[in-house]
């Protein structure tokens, strides 16, 4: 069964818990929060936050702990963002921060207010045309289990914009920050070859 | 992870306030600023730091993230991004060394968030300072041991060790920092002060837990480097396990004035091989004057090397951060300058 066919597919039952978590309770809570700049009594408070995550405003409240990943898996719902060590040694969480690539595991989510977060599901046009390189990584078969997937696209548009995809031992040392246990490392190679030019048409 | 509280600081005086009770070197301090994050939150997660509030300073980017280049020299805002300066046309070209240890350290996405005086106060990779399971670890809980000096140490540090911690000083940055004789500015609650770069980082001798001279909730906010026109001819060698996002087993951060096929000057450091990043100034002076020929260059390496102790594992280093010395150099003589 495809997963549009199922009722219950894992990433909208993911989704719909993460919204429902973050529920009214939390929020709550978080109203009588003070601001992020003045510190508080109990640091297990909730902070409320207002993130803004591929073009639109998220309010949520969290613990101060938060990371940014956390916040957009498990707060905000959006899933595709993954999570490999949680200790910056994947690139499995790889998010763009205000245009530049980083890791959204040692981001704390509180850290990322009133910056502009894109993530793999910002990356598609509205109207659903995949981004070139998202679409470079089919046409290239660029991954195995997928599970790197998001994480190296979103490295690889930052290094076609970074001016850092000119050969193919550049894109593969400004690539390392991302590891495939699959080890598509020679289709990923391609597909960013593939994708520049496209790029720049777009 | 600890519970904190989180709080943002718009500009130097307020970091200040918030940071004024805790001295930034220390592991077990309080009160810790978030610049990039990349070692903080990390060693966060591992129960290793536990500071009571995280003062977040990227604010201070406005202000404290400037890279300029003048006929004095260079001058780094503290806040500058390790990415940022690596790609600078500028440094590449009149300080190669400077970017090189910094485009080959860590990844694209860590380069982008980590800030230069993060950097230099990243701490140590040791798995028994990052594995809490391990009681005995005397830069984290002072005076309770040393579980590497009879554990697994093949990643640590065979100069500038001592009987409580052998924890090799991780990142590339800093030797080239102290090669090019880079002073720190910082700003604490007594004012502003600047040092020599070589004072800020001390060895671990009976406290390693304590990691700098770095008085208490002192801001850094920039790093000079005298003009050195021969940095020109300068480069960073790192020697590592896999051949990009990894640590230093051995490196070299060289800089060469030469006068025909003789050495005028010579700046030397050293990293993946020592406690902090290390200057090797006994090498240097048994260059100058002299050619770079095989017996001056092992005599050079074994300079570098004269005080190294291994302890097991890491024998190899000695050897190696030789023959990684010897390279640097040579690749030095035998680069084509731009004018
Ligand atoms: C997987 C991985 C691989 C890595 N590989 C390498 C490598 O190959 N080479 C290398 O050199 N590094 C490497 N690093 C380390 C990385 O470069 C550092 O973590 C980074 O430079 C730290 O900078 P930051 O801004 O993120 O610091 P933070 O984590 O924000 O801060 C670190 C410490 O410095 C203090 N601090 C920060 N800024 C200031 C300031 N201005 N004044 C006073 N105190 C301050 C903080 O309180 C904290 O204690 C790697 C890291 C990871 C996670
Ligand atoms: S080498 Fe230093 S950091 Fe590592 S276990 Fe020993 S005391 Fe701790
Ligand atoms: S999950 Fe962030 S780098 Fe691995
Ligand atoms: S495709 Fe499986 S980890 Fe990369």
């Amino acid at each position: 069964m495809s997963e549009q066919n199922q009722g219950w597919s894992r990433r909208n039952f993911l989704t719909s818990t993460a919204a429902s978590t973050m529920s009214v309770a939390l929020l709550d809570r978080a109203a009588g929060a003070a601001p992020a700049d003045e510190p508080k009594a109990d640091p297990r408070s909730p902070v409320s936050l207002s993130l803004n995550v591929n073009g639109s405003t998220r309010r949520v409240a969290l613990d101060a702990r938060t990371t940014l990943l956390d916040a957009l898996r498990e707060h905000i719902g959006l899933t595709g963002s993954k999570k490999g060590c949680d200790h910056g040694q994947c690139g499995a969480c790889t998010v763009m921060v205000d245009g530049k690539r980083v890791l959204s595991c040692l981001t704390l989510a509180a850290a990322a207010q009133g910056r502009e977060v894109t993530t793999i599901e910002g990356l598609a046009s509205a109207d659903g045309t995949l981004h070139p390189m998202q679409q470079a990584f089919i046409d290239h078969d660029a991954f195995q289990c997928g599970y790197c997937t998001p994480g190296q696209i979103m490295s690889a548009v930052a290094c076609v914009k970074e001016g850092h995809a000119n050969s193919e031992s550049e894109i593969r040392e400004y690539m390392s920050g991302n590891l495939c246990r699959c080890a598509c490392y020679p289709n990923i190679v391609d597909a960013i070859t593939g994708a520049k030019p496209k790029m720049k048409e777009a | 992870m600890q519970p904190f509280v989180y709080s943002r600081a718009e500009d130097a005086a307020a970091a200040l306030r918030n940071g004024n009770a805790s001295l930034p070197s220390a592991v077990e301090s309080a009160n810790q600023y978030l610049a990039g994050g990349t070692t903080l939150v990390d060693l966060m997660k591992l129960n290793v730091m536990r500071p009571r509030m995280v003062v977040d300073i990227n604010a201070l980017e406005k202000t404290a993230a400037q890279i300029e280049l003048g006929a004095q020299g260079l001058r780094l805002g503290a806040l500058a991004r390790m990415s940022a300066v690596a790609d600078s046309a500028d440094i590449r070209k009149n300080f190669p060394v400077i970017a090189q240890s910094l485009e080959l350290a860590a990844s694209a996405q860590i380069r982008n968030m980590a800030s230069l005086g993060g950097n230099v106060l990243q701490r140590t990779r040791c798995i028994y300072f990052r594995d809490t399971s391990y009681p005995n670890c005397n830069k984290r809980t002072p005076g309770s041991g040393c579980a590497a000096l009879e554990g697994i140490n093949r990643m640590h540090a065979v100069l500038g060790t001592s009987r409580d911690c052998i924890a090799t000083y991780p990142g590339d940055f800093g030797q080239a920092l102290i090669a090019l004789d880079a002073q720190v500015e910082v700003q604490g609650q007594d004012g502003k002060r600047a040092f020599p770069f070589a004072q800020l980082h001390r060895q671990p001798g009976a406290s390693p837990h304590i990691e700098t001279t770095l008085k208490e909730g002192e801001l850094i906010t920039a790093f000079t480097i005298p003009a050195l026109p021969f940095a020109k001819r300068s480069l960073y060698l790192k020697i590592r396990d896999r051949s990009s996002y990894e640590f230093a087993l051995a490196s070299a951060a060289v800089a060469l004035d030469l006068e025909g096929d003789k050495v005028r000057d010579v700046r030397i450091a050293l990293g993946g091989v020592a406690t902090v990043p290390w200057r090797a100034a006994d090498a240097e002076a048994r260059l100058k004057g002299k050619g770079l020929d095989d017996q001056t260059l092992t005599e050079v390496a074994n300079a570098a090397f004269a005080g190294a102790t291994g302890h097991g594992h890491n024998d190899f280093k000695v050897e190696l951060g030789k023959r990684t010395l010897t390279r640097a150099l040579k690749q030095a003589a035998a680069m084509e300058i731009p004018t």
